[in-house]
């Protein structure tokens, strides 16, 4: 690893030591900056680094050593890092785990994604909680093209807020592209979409991702089953069009979405978003089922949130985060719709809540779907042109060997993937709301 | 869902006596328990025959029950309290099996005692193997090949059908008793015969050996609303092979990828819910094959254990308080997180720090052992530590296990290594040993790579490069002639990696001081963190803090008078939980006398590191730079008022002269090292006119031979500074004298706990024989005031180690006279030595003479014992002293109470012989017990029974008892054996001792042989003695023993050797487990015992009752 002596410092003033990587040779001279954010989960820094989401924000992560077991193509949750840059305490030079393809020194290097080691990450996260989110800038401060304090200070009060940016037509497909094989059919609207999700809806549905700014007819012109809201970085009320295309769709066609999705939905909806003071970044989420009063373990990414007191009226609230109240889930009292705040794919995370998928191939189910029958191997498809999907195959672990995936998988899923007859639609039409 | 309201008592049951496999971590989990109960508004009835620990002490439960865990006493502990539920999960493996043994005796059915927490079926599912291997088969999970075997020969087809090399694994047994590899059917043929016999149901499984393969932990927790959360990964340093109790473990897992590690969750959860643990927490193993990922599950233990004890001190997530609270109703949701206060307990923690857990081992004790790590766990304690990186952390915690070692090598000790080759040390660090992380980091120095490393002893390559990364620092720091070169930079990455100030003293040869002066010159000082369960996320209300090299430190000011208490440091023989209760008790008492207490220590498994235990927890080592570095922020945090030192053993003891004497309070340091300097502690003896054994003290074997002629053999050779006996040794001639000096001069494994140096001579002293040894523990104050707390008679006779001998209160035998003149003694060595605080001194009573063998100015082993057989909180008086309190104050507060009588206590040492077949089971100055238990009953013979049983010992009350024992022994046998034929027992014999019984009048029903032909090994295999060949002859003592027609076997020493018949005798009866003693005056003990006895069954009485029945009006 090249490294050299750098600084980053955050819009407030604060300074932080490190050593920075990917300014070697000349080959970067620009400084990073962005929202600086941290994210505590303890493993699948590569799904973060790689979720859409991210877009705009500089990634901090709370555990301290990262990169332990290496970058892996099986690991990428879209075709390239969207975040800005990493600021770590330890990075590992040498990996070990039999799925690396690489250490993630070199993966950064491939994306050019710049990053800072070394620094104090608990003094940098302690301040985001304390004073809220922040911009922030590092560089290099020795060597060729080096920065001093004031200038990566000026970076770092010069970088504009998310509120009002929409930094999903910088992560969304160029082009609707299609994955999947199975009985549904299913429009997946791309605000920055995760493979995991692709990869969990595959399962059940062929799959036809259309980007952002897709209008509502052209989407019924595809007569889906049912679509979906995808995740997305950034603010959601500044969403070009999205919140609208939505509303035309409501009522004509069962709708569940994720996190960006579930916040656009409810602004269709005519519910309010807000900013969160520093938003929720981790695996460990204890997320209150209300309908089951059970609790689930959710992986969350999100600075935005639904206002409470702004959807009462046609939703009903399902889902509620334990460690601060803030809206988790919404299900629409009268229309075939429904959402969640977190991350029910997982990717990195637990698999607590991947439940919610069979649940949106039973409202398309009850909507009348007609269930074409699988073809092919289900979800074995390789991606579409321009496509997040992972490359040779969508089974994430369950092909190397430990059957483990297929057995406990399949059985938080619910049989999920195997077709079921028609006649649903008679029986579950009284549920359409539930 | 609410608490229940249809229960209102609840019985626990503890873990009993320490031993390896099973310590003072269910002292942690079971006092959580009764304390959260008790807060819930449960009347909690405790049962437990470990006297040291925290949760018998009378404020723990409403009735505490010091009692010996068995089927019968707790039935009558059951029948006398009638309580409504019984939770079997906080007592580790002895809880678990009492409570399905009452389970299946019909006694909880018959008093309507429900099992909360887990359930009869959900126990015998995750206990017995073949239904543990059908339930996970039945999920999907896949467990190792293997079957069951109920004997040999079925053992060896299971082994061919699998292929070797094979593991063996008992069925309900604690810390791997009995478990082994067999790479043959030969090797197969031992291992199961052992392990058939270490099983309660003589089962065993035989499974594929996975050894080499990656092994990790989950820390599971389940409400009864199936709520599951994962509380913490731990992964293995060691491959599978060696027990996961022997293994250094890390935690949070580091090798894993997030699909890996969500697979293992998922697998986590299917588990706990088809064994049907419906509450509480579980600790799940799994081993993970590092070519492909193939991920097996090796065991379940349906309740807390050793792992969930590091989980809770690793995250701050108190899973033993968590699960007595599910086990009475509420869900995860319901419980709020302590340490954010506001958060619920219903997630999964996520830390930013690495933990490292080390092993303590005590090979030194058993020479005969040799030092290989396997499936049978053998160490005594361990020691954690929590770095912000992988090698700082592991640094940290092989610099507080205090075995001499300042880090991981770069310190003196490394020269012994020195004198191997690189391939010497690969071929070495290829056997898994306590020295092995040390011959890995010499390799990697050398050159060695992080691949072949790997290849040959199977460590990951991750934990190697990290290891690694601390020799590329190193031969950086090797660059710097002196601390005065390094810049911050350069210092802040040295420390990051974990160096100590000693390490880089050695480094450079300078002095520790000179290098921290150094560096606090250059900015770089330690900074502490917080753990806080959530990496900062939320703010964290609870003050639990590590050390690290950071930007800043997160320590609040302090806003009342804080007084640091240094703990024990890891359990050894010789230093266990009695000194954390003594360091506990100082908290409460101080905290409730209006004083902020700072806890610092670094043993996952105590009381003393549970973060609600002091206002302040700094996890750190208990070394010079580590404590020097919490003096320094608390001093800063502005209200400090010193520093204890007498709680915590002779470690925080030790490190006394290294702080600043205005800071320690109580008995100043100067007096600490008066008692310890030989010279001075004999000047100011003379001075005082206290009589001592005459001796002297040696620096070389000359000078020792001279003490000897002056004095007469035998002798006593000690070091000084060590604490449970260490090397301790009685010598009868100038042969053995020279062997022992030069053993202790070479260093041996003494050398590395840093015992031994010119500076630190051998003390040599008269041995005085057939005495009475006696020990007082007692507490002085600063106006002069002396109290003794208890003067404890011991059973065995001056030479057997005091740790290892039992012991009595009121003395049995010793006339008033002796005690007055012992009183008398203790007070004027309280004076001289100016003692503020606790004070511990032994003492010899021979032909009616009153010898003082040693002082001590702190708190001692024996504390927590006196205690409860007086009902006088010793270690809080001790403690409220040295915080500047007169006796009078405390008496007039109420904390001073008379002491209680009526009752005789005994306390009995526990020793770890079953681990150690191989080793002799002699008692002798050095101390070889891991732990204690205590009867307690209205007179001697009842109390010493009792403690026999709780030590696993039952009396017979009739049968046969055997003798062999030394000439010097023989007249005192005399007496004990016509005891025995009074009580209805006949006596068998060796031909000698037979003799002399008879001569005396004492009936020999069975005269044995000596030992007969070749000593060949008679205790394993099913044959026949007569058919091994040779001529017949008549039974010898070991085929005796084995016959199973004698019930009680004493044996004394004769001669030095471990392969002297006598070892062959002892080994016999542990064997074949028939009750063992080797002094005469404990099978006279014995003797009263069952004379009291009779046939009675024991009755009961709870330590409450016997303090306030006993107390005087």
């Amino acid at each position: 690893m090249k490294l050299r002596e750098g600084l980053l410092v955050m819009a407030d003033g604060s300074v932080f030591e490190g050593e920075v990587l990917g300014w070697g040779e000349g080959s970067r001279l620009s400084l990073a900056t962005g929202e600086v954010v941290f994210n505590t989960v303890m493993s699948g820094y590569q799904e973060v680094l790689t979720d859409p989401s991210y877009a705009g924000q500089v990634v901090t992560f709370t555990y301290p050593h990262i990169g332990n077991y290496g970058a892996s193509s099986l690991d990428d949750e879209s075709r390239r890092p969207f975040c800005r840059g990493v600021v770590v305490r330890e990075l590992t030079e040498r990996p070990s785990n039999w799925r690396a393809d690489e250490p993630l020194a070199a993966f950064f290097a491939r994306h050019g994604l710049p990053a800072i080691v070394g620094v104090d990450t608990r003094r940098l996260t302690r301040l985001i909680r304390q004073e809220g989110s922040m911009a922030g800038a590092f560089g290099p401060v020795e060597g060729e093209g080096a920065f001093d304090e004031a200038s990566l200070l000026e970076a770092a009060r010069s970088e504009p807020s998310t509120e009002g940016r929409d930094l999903v037509r910088e992560v969304t497909c160029a082009e609707p592209y299609s994955c999947g094989a199975g009985p549904f059919r299913v429009v997946a609207y791309d605000f920055g979409i995760k493979r995991h999700i692709l990869h969990l809806l595959s399962k059940f549905a062929s799959v036809t991702v259309v980007p952002a700014t897709t209008p509502a007819d052209s989407v019924l012109a595809m007569s889906p089953d049912g679509v979906f809201l995808s995740n997305g970085p950034g603010d959601p009320a500044a969403v070009a069009g999205a919140a609208e295309a939505v509303r035309d769709l409501l009522g004509k066609v069962p709708v569940f979405g994720i996190c960006l999705g579930h916040q656009i939905l409810a602004l269709a909806l005519g519910a309010k978003t807000y900013k969160l003071a520093f938003g929720h970044h981790g695996g460990n989420h204890p997320v209150r089922h209300i309908a089951t009063g059970t609790v689930e373990v959710t992986s969350q990414n999100h600075n935005y949130a639904v206002a409470a007191g702004t959807f009462e009226g046609f939703s009903d609230l399902t889902h509620l985060n334990l460690n601060d109240g803030v809206v988790e889930g919404l299900s629409c009292r009268d229309l075939p719709a429904f959402s969640v705040q977190y991350h029910p794919e997982a990717g990195p995370g637990p698999h607590d809540a991947r439940y919610l998928f069979d649940q949106f191939a039973d409202l398309m189910r009850a909507c009348g779907a007609k269930e074409a029958p699988a073809k092919g191997g289900l979800g074995r498809e390789g991606p579409g042109k321009g496509a997040p999907g992972r490359e040779g195959s969508t089974a994430p672990v369950g092909a190397a060997g430990s059957g483990l995936e297929e057995k406990v998988g399949s059985e938080a899923l619910g049989g999920g993937r195997e077709p079921r007859a028609g006649k649903d639609f008679e029986e579950g039409e009284g549920n359409a709301k539930a | 869902m609410p608490r229940r309201d249809d229960i209102a008592s609840v019985l626990v049951i503890g873990s009993g006596p320490i031993v390896i496999g099973q310590a003072s971590e269910f002292d942690y989990s079971g006092t959580q328990a009764c304390r959260a109960l008790t807060a819930e508004g449960y009347r909690v009835v405790l049962v437990n025959s470990n006297p040291a620990t925290i949760m018998t002490d009378p404020e723990v439960a409403h009735r505490t029950y010091i009692e010996p865990l068995t089927v019968e006493i707790i039935e009558s502990v059951i029948a006398r309290e009638h309580p409504d539920a019984l939770l079997p999960t906080l007592g580790g493996q002895t809880g678990l099996n009492l409570a399905i043994a009452l389970h299946e005796a019909g006694t909880l059915e018959r008093y309507g005692v429900e099992m909360i927490g887990a359930k009869p079926q959900a126990i015998a599912t995750a206990e017995d193997r073949g239904l543990f291997r059908a339930a996970m088969q039945e999920i999907g999970l896949r467990v190792p090949d293997s079957g069951f075997a109920y004997g040999l020969s079925e053992a060896l087809e299971i082994g061919k059908r699998i292929g070797f090399p094979v593991i063996v694994r008992p069925s309900y047994i604690l810390g791997g008793g009995g478990t082994g590899i067999a790479h043959s059917a030969e090797e197969l043929e031992r291992i199961a015969a052992a392990g058939l016999d270490a099983s309660p149901i003589n089962e065993i499984l035989i499974e594929r050996s996975i050894a080499g393969w990656k092994e990790y932990e989950l820390e599971v927790m389940r409400d009864r609303a199936d709520n599951c959360v994962i509380v913490c990964s731990i992964e293995n340093f060691d491959p599978m092979g060696v027990h996961t109790g022997d293994s250094i473990t890390v935690a949070p897992a580091q090798t894993l990828s997030d699909e890996e590690y969500q697979q293992m969750r998922d697998a986590a959860f299917a588990c706990i819910r088809r064994i049907g643990v419906e509450t509480g927490g579980s600790n799940i193993q799994f081993a993970v094959n590092p070519e492909n990922g193939e991920m097996v599950v090796i065991e379940m233990n349906p309740r807390v254990s050793r792992s969930s004890a590091l989980a809770s001190k690793a995250t701050g997530f108190p899973i033993a308080k968590i699960a007595a609270r599910l086990a009475v109703g509420y869900t995860l949701d319901e419980i709020t997180n302590d340490i954010t206060g506001e958060t619920p307990a219903s997630f999964e923690p996520s830390i930013d720090y690495v933990v490292t857990k080390v092993p303590r081992w005590a090979f030194e004790k058993f020479p005969e052992i040799p030092d290989v790590l396997g499936t049978r766990m053998q160490s005594v304690g361990e020691a954690m530590a929590i770095g912000r990186s992988f090698p700082e952390s592991l640094q940290k915690a092989l610099r507080s296990l205090e075995t001499g070692r300042a880090g991981l090598n770069c310190d003196p000790a490394e020269q012994l290594l020195g004198r191997f080759s690189d391939e010497e040390l690969i071929e070495r660090a290829r056997v898994a040993t306590p020295d092995r992380p040390f011959l890995i980091e010499a390799a990697l120095r050398r050159g060695v790579s992080v691949q072949r490393l790997h290849e040959e002893c199977g460590v990951d390559p991750w934990f190697l490069d990290q290891v690694n990364r601390i020799c590329e620092e190193r031969a950086r720091l090797a660059n710097f002639s002196g601390p005065a070169e390094l810049s911050r930079r350069d210092w802040k990455r040295a420390k990051r990696l974990g160096f100590s100030d000693a390490q880089l003293a050695y480094l450079w040869g300078a002095d520790e001081a000179t290098v921290r002066a150094a560096r606090l010159a250059a900015g770089v000082q330690a900074t502490f963190k917080t753990v806080d369960t959530c990496a900062a996320e939320f703010a964290a209300r609870t003050p639990y803090h590590y050390s690290t090299y950071e930007d800043t430190s997160e320590v609040q000011p302090a806003t009342k008078k804080t007084v640091v208490i240094l703990g024990s440091g890891p359990n050894r023989i010789g230093q266990g939980v009695e000194f954390d209760y003594c360091c506990v008790q100082a908290s409460y008492a101080l905290h409730d006398a209006g004083f902020e207490t700072v806890m610092v220590n670094c043993n996952p498994e105590t009381v003393s590191t549970d973060y609600d235990t002091s206002d302040r927890l700094y996890f750190s080592p208990v070394t010079r730079e580590d404590v020097q570095d919490v003096v320094d922020v608390e001093q800063a945090a502005g209200k400090l008022a010193g520093v204890m030192v007498a709680l915590g053993g002779q470690t925080p003891l030790k490190l006394s002269s290294t702080i600043d004497p205005s800071l320690v309070l109580g008995t100043p340091p100067r007096s600490i090292d008066l008692a310890e300097d030989r010279e001075r502690w004999n000047s100011l003896c003379e001075r005082l006119g206290v009589p001592q054994p005459p001796g002297g003290s040696a620096t070389s074997v000359e000078e020792a031979l001279v003490i000897a002629g002056k004095v007469g053999y035998p002798v006593l050779v000690r070091p000084s500074y060590v604490l449970g006996g260490r090397a301790m040794e009685i010598v009868y001639s100038d042969e053995d004298l020279r062997r022992a000096m030069s053993s202790l001069a070479a260093g041996g494994s003494l050398g590395r706990e840093g015992g031994l140096s010119a500076e630190r001579p051998v003390l040599v002293d008269k041995f005085l024989e057939d005495a009475v040894e006696v020990d007082v523990d007692a507490v002085r104050d600063r106006a002069g005031e002396v109290l003794i707390g208890g003067v404890m008679e011991h059973v065995e006779e001056a030479g057997v180690h005091s740790g290892d001998s039992a012991c009595v209160v009121p003395p049995p035998t010793l006339p008033a006279a002796a005690v007055a003149e012992i009183e008398r003694l203790t007070g004027i060595i309280a004076s001289a030595l100016e003692v503020a605080g606790p004070l511990n001194v032994q003492f010899a009573v021979q032909h009616g003479r009153v010898y003082v063998l040693e002082a001590n100015p702190r708190a001692s082993r024996t504390v927590p014992f006196v205690s409860k057989a007086t009902g006088v909180p010793l270690a809080k008086v001790g403690a409220r002293v040295m915080a500047g309190a007169t006796l009078s104050e405390l008496r007039a507060e109420g904390l001073v109470r008379p002491a209680v009588g009526g009752f005789v206590s005994v306390k009995e040492a526990v020793l770890p012989f079953d681990r150690f077949p191989d080793a002799d089971s002699l008692l002798g100055p050095e101390m070889r017990s891991t732990g204690e238990v205590m009867g307690i009953d209205e007179n001697f013979g009842l109390a010493f029974a009792k403690s026999q049983l709780a030590a696993g010992d039952s009396l017979a009350t009739g049968g046969s008892v055997f003798f062999s024992v030394a000439d010097r022994d023989k007249p005192a046998s005399v007496e004990a054996a016509r005891r025995f034929v009074a009580a209805g027992f006949s006596i068998a014999a060796t031909s000698g001792t037979a003799a002399y019984l008879e001569s005396a009048g004492v009936p020999v029903a069975v005269v044995v042989d000596k030992l007969s032909g070749p000593k060949v090994d008679k205790l394993s295999g099913p044959k026949d003695a007569s058919a091994q060949g040779g001529p017949k002859r008549g039974l010898d003592a070991v085929e005796l023993i084995r016959s199973g027609k004698v019930q009680l076997v004493v044996n004394t020493p004769r001669g030095r050797g471990p392969r002297a018949d006598g070892a062959y005798i002892r080994r016999a009866a542990r064997h074949f487990k028939v009750p063992l003693v080797t002094t005469v005056a404990a099978a006279k003990a014995a003797a009263a015992g069952v004379e009291e006895r009779g046939n009675r069954p024991f009755t009961v009485r709870s330590l409450q009752e016997y303090h306030e029945r006993g107390r005087p009006a």
